[in-house]
């Protein structure tokens, strides 16, 4: 079984979970920018982010057997700080860079006037570097949330089917269907979806165009549920090949609107005692 | 081998290098994308040579390049610099963690360039992080006769066999370096 995971912070990952991905069945995936919990008070920090979604953290997947691209972006929460917003005079010549396959993840957190506007003017930028969205959904006010969100992916020149709406659920998938956007469903314990509710959506809305992550990140979350999910949907009578389709095929195809997706591992991951990462460093 | 839109975008490119203008930063880089992983490094390092870029052009495009980008400055720095201007530039690589970027740090530019005791902690970096030795440029003539590194190299053998592990692949040949060679 071979796994993509669209949405992952592996920033604040171990190398024990990178370790327990590829033995699960990953092989890939797509880290956005994001919050880091404490927050920025410049650019120069977001560049610093950037700079290791670029350099760093791909070089610790890849010794794991993993491919890892990114997602950049200025993230919705601190859009809101005007100490953080000119860093998107920044972005154009990190969306640029290869290895970046989408601008994201932006959307709503508040839905204020100046998150209005990074996600309009990010949205442009996707345009204007020829990649895909991957926009989140809010946490509070979701379905408020999702119709503002739609409205401005509506009114902005990228089309509907180059975005990923994510961290959607029940209350949500169906409008986000309707929009001709790709679908996401955060699997992610207490606050977004469970692996059985994620099939029972499978069910009524089909594989064609649902994309499942973990979104794991520095909360109490888990980088196998992606994994789980994939084995929820053999139980539920899924195939092989729906589960391929949902855990790699779909992933490969929204983010290769990019046309920089590259899944072919440069050099063989060094997976033995030799190396200062696996040991522990200096 | 290149396929064939591969080498016309490099063609191009190379072209719109050879101008003197900046219009082929964007080509710099995209190479990885348009040649593939396996052939960005070569592209980059060709694109760089092409352009004739000097040790500020280097600079700005190391400090905001990705792995990738810093890494082809680097395996260009011995065909453009002829002094030791670049130095911060490897410097800064043998500060990472990042195997491909030490690697490339250690090329005939440093064994030029970089001062005795940089250069010593960077091959010990090299045995702690697994980079092949046979990947540092200059090995034997900069070893040969180093004192200093052999104790490092002796002290750090005692202390992984005082913790009951192995010494790294490549030490007791960098160890036979050091010593003046008397039979071959
Ligand atoms: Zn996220």
């Amino acid at each position: 079984m071979r796994i993509f995971d669209p949405h992952i912070h592996m920033t604040s990952r171990t190398t024990d979970d990178y370790r327990a991905m590829y033995d699960a069945g990953v092989r890939a995936l797509v880290e956005p920018s994001f919050w880091l919990g404490q927050p920025r008070t410049s650019p120069a920090t977001f560049l610093d982010h950037f700079d290791s979604l670029l350099g760093w953290e791909p070089f610790r997947a890849a010794q794991h057997g993993i491919t890892h691209h990114c997602a950049l972006a200025l993230n919705p929460k601190e859009a809101n700080d005007p100490r953080c917003v000119p860093v998107l005079d920044e972005l154009p010549r990190y969306l640029a860079k290869d290895g970046v396959v989408a601008v994201g993840e932006i959307g709503y957190d508040s839905l204020t006037p100046a998150e209005d506007t990074a996600l309009a003017a990010q949205l442009q930028l996707a345009a204007d570097h020829g990649l895909p969205a991957l926009v989140h959904t809010p946490h509070r006010d979701k379905l408020t949330g999702l119709r503002r969100t739609i409205d401005v992916v509506r009114e902005s020149v990228l089309p509907p089917d180059r975005v990923l709406l994510d961290h959607l659920n029940e209350t949500t998938v169906k409008e986000a269907a309707d929009s001709g956007a790709w679908l996401g469903f955060s699997v992610y314990p207490d606050t977004k979806m469970d692996e059985h509710r994620t099939v029972a959506i499978l069910k009524e809305y089909g594989t064609g165009r649902i994309l499942v992550n973990s979104a794991a990140d520095w909360g109490r979350s888990d980088p196998l549920r992606t994994r789980a999910v994939a084995d929820a949907m053999l139980v539920a009578g899924f195939t092989d090949d729906d589960v391929d389709q949902v855990l790699w095929r779909n992933p490969v195809a929204f983010y290769g609107l990019s046309g920089r997706l590259h899944l072919d591992l440069p050099t063989p991951p060094d997976l033995h005692e030799g190396n200062s990462v696996l040991r522990g460093g200096e | 081998m290149l396929t064939e839109p591969t080498r016309a975008w490099l063609d191009s490119a190379l072209g719109e290098a050879a101008t003197g203008t900046p219009a082929w930063e964007p080509y710099f880089v995209a190479a990885g994308r348009h040649c593939g992983p396996a052939h960005a490094d070569e592209a980059r390092t060709r694109l760089l040579r092409a352009a004739g870029a000097g040790p500020d052009t280097l600079a700005r495009l190391y400090h905001h390049g990705t792995a990738a980008e810093r890494r082809a400055v680097l395996l260009a720095l011995p065909a453009l610099v002829p002094g030791p201007e670049a130095l911060p530039l490897v410097e800064d690589a043998l500060r990472t963690h990042d195997t491909t970027l030490i690697a490339a740090a250690l090329g005939p530019y440093a064994a030029t360039h970089l001062p005795a005791h940089a250069w010593r902690h960077a091959l010990l970096k090299c045995l702690f992080t697994g980079v092949p030795v046979t990947a540092v440029a200059g090995l034997a003539e900069r070893a040969a006769g180093d004192t200093e590194l052999a104790r490092m190299l002796i002290d750090h053998a005692a202390e992984r066999t005082a913790a009951g592990r192995p010494l790294p692949d490549g030490l007791s040949r960098v160890l036979a370096l050091t010593t003046p060679a008397e039979e071959s």
